[in-house]
């Protein structure tokens, strides 16, 4: 059985065949026995195929691919902010709080959105939706308050602007299901 | 209206895609670097520019790069730091999402100079959408026999890697860049040895700031004496300024350093004053690391003199009257803002960022921020305000990296500017739950 489980685990955890070649050509930029450098991008990768976070299976999966003994991937997992160490929601609002955003009503912005989805920041809503995370400078202090989501970054953000993201992120979560 | 070496194009319609970049002159500087140059007269070019490291420390890069060491049979690397996480800072992330092109034609000729056929441009991970805006000018320039074997008939081999970052502000110190380009923590390294020495997988290595790389472009193209006639004294040729807060035209303006830190701000072609008829209240002038100025402080020198947008002029007076030109993140504070509420969010930044190598910066940086949340929130004490001074002190200094210090100088600087504001919010602890210090009592209104 627990070995069942175990297959069923690797069968999970593969990447698909367009990752693998992405990954591939990640450790092409390095010279030869430097894939270890490949590391960091390949966790970006990782997070992104496996549900927006990465677990322990998923970082032991990475150390076999770069052929990295697992304690190289998890101090680095847990070095860098982007990674995240549990579940995340689907549309994740990554609100900037420092300085130059707070002169221009982050704070204010984080409250709407707990307002709005019941949410403070570190947590997800109770559908597994939305997640609000507050982070540090995301050098877009020229176009205060923004937030990151998913690849992009959403500037100049007003209330309403937050009512226009939250639902676009639902029908587009709808047009998924 | 000051010249434009960078920011010039920036706007030409399409300049992102290669034929309407090279229909424009782009990739003129490499043709006569690698054609009608040696690697050490583009060296040379860049030294008489008199051109500085433009990612905050304002090292002369012509020095930097004649550091480099050359031991026969072992490779070495240009790597471009666009971790850019300063906050205040976002020029970088401007210059390589409008005109990517231009920090690849001079990351080739600087390649060039340095002797590397392997350069990387290290991003930080939040500008994800940059990645394929620059990988995107790799290919064009690739295609067009820019990179790759053989670069136009000359022998030189280069090719051009981007690497993602994943959100540390660290990453942004050189060492602790190579670290991390290197699949570890972002740890700083002791120095030395210098990266010049033992860099990225222990070669010789030059980092340098994105918008540095950019500037090799117009010192090639004109010639590095003529570039070095913009400016004044040592600080030559133009600078990218982020300038944001409460500004009218929050933006990137491309500056060439001769006008005054007044006319930047005020005059319509730059920021266009404060927003919303309010008054200038303090600034930071160099990203959140530099020290806070009030506006009488920043506008003149403590000599009277006017103050200039210019390296030297920026610094005049030390720290105990000036300030630095750093990176070039320009935050304007006006009179509704409370500047220890504001260093409070620069505080746990700084807290948020240690790597937690050095104790006095990992420890320090957590006490700062308490400290300041407790003045904030109205449960401080008037000795507080000199503990935080203390702790400032016993970072500065004392840890491997510039990051500790960079932690002290906001701190220092907002109680040696500001210190009624602090005294304030002990005083008054109700009032401060309620109400902003903001009331302008410091900065003395301005006669514009």
């Amino acid at each position: 059985m627990t070995n069942q489980l175990n297959e069923m685990n690797k069968v999970m955890l593969q990447f698909s065949d367009k990752t693998m070649q992405e990954v591939q050509r990640i450790i092409n930029f390095y010279p030869e026995g430097k894939q270890k450098s490949a590391l960091i991008p390949v966790l970006h990768l990782a997070q992104q195929e496996f549900g927006g976070w990465l677990s322990t299976e998923t970082m032991d999966y990475v150390a076999s691919l770069l052929n990295l003994s697992p304690i190289e991937v998890y101090e680095v997992a847990t070095f860098y902010s982007m990674y995240n160490l549990k579940p995340v929601g689907k549309y994740m609002f990554e609100v900037c709080q420092t300085g130059p955003c707070m002169i221009n009503g982050s704070d204010e912005i984080v409250q709407y959105i707990y307002d709005k989805l019941g949410i403070k920041p570190g947590e997800t809503t109770a559908d597994g939706m939305f997640t609000l995370k507050t982070v540090e400078c995301l050098g877009a202090c020229g176009y205060a308050p923004m937030m990151q989501l998913g690849k992009n970054y959403k500037e100049h953000l007003t209330k309403e602007k937050i009512d226009a993201i939250v639902e676009s992120c639902k029908s587009l979560q709808a047009q998924k299901n | 209206m000051g010249r434009k070496l960078l920011l010039e194009k920036a706007h030409v319609e399409n300049i992102r895609l290669y034929d309407v970049y090279r229909r424009e002159g782009g990739y003129r500087s490499v043709e006569k670097a690698l054609k009608t140059l040696s690697p050490d007269q583009v060296t040379e070019e860049v030294k008489k520019s008199g051109l500085r490291g433009r990612g905050g420390a304002g090292f002369p890069t012509g020095m930097k790069w004649s550091f480099l060491a050359k031991p026969e049979g072992v490779p070495r690397y240009l790597v471009v730091n666009a971790d850019e996480s300063e906050p205040g800072t976002f020029k970088d992330r401007y210059l390589m999402e409008f005109i990517p092109h231009l920090l690849i034609e001079g990351m080739i000729t600087a390649s060039y100079a340095l002797g590397s056929n392997r350069s990387y441009i290290y991003i930080r991970g939040e500008y994800a959408w940059i990645v394929d805006i620059l990988e995107q000018a790799i290919s064009e320039a690739k295609n067009n026999g820019w990179l790759g074997k053989n670069i136009l008939g000359t022998g030189f081999d280069c090719e051009i890697y981007v690497q993602r970052g994943a959100g540390a502000y660290i990453c942004g110190e050189e060492t602790a860049l190579l670290e991390s380009l290197e699949g570890k923590r972002g740890n700083p390294r002791i120095k030395p040895p210098f990266p010049a020495v033992k860099g990225l997988w222990g070669c010789p290595t030059v980092v340098n700031n994105v918008e540095t790389i950019a500037a090799v472009v117009p010192i090639i193209n004109e010639g590095g004496e003529e570039y070095a006639k913009i400016g004044i004294g040592k600080s030559t040729g133009t600078k990218l300024i982020s300038a944001c807060g409460n500004i009218k035209n929050q933006g990137v303006y491309e500056i060439d350093m001769t006008i005054s830190v007044e006319e930047f701000i005020y005059s319509d072609e730059y920021c266009g004053g404060i927003a919303n008829g309010r008054k200038l209240k303090a600034c930071i002038p160099g990203g959140s690391s530099v020290p806070i100025l009030p506006a009488n402080l920043l506008l003149s020198t403590a000599k009277g003199e006017k103050r200039m947008m210019t390296y030297e002029s920026l610094s005049d007076g030390g720290f105990a009257t000036g300030s630095m030109m750093g990176s070039g993140g320009f935050i304007v504070l006006d009179d509704r803002q409370c500047v220890v509420k504001h260093t409070y969010t620069l505080a746990r930044f700084y807290r948020h960022e240690s790597c937690g190598q050095c104790s006095p910066c990992r420890e320090g940086t957590g006490w700062m921020e308490k400290i300041l949340w407790n003045i904030e929130n109205g449960k401080g004490k008037k000795s507080d305000i000199d503990l935080l001074w203390d702790v400032q002190r016993k970072i500065e200094g004392n840890t491997i990296c510039p990051l500790g210090d960079a932690a002290a100088w906001p701190v220092a600087a907002a109680i040696r500017h500001f210190r009624d504001e602090f005294e304030w919010h002990v005083q008054n602890p109700q009032e401060c739950l309620t109400k902003n210090y903001g009331l302008a009592n410091y900065a003395a209104p301005l006669a514009l």
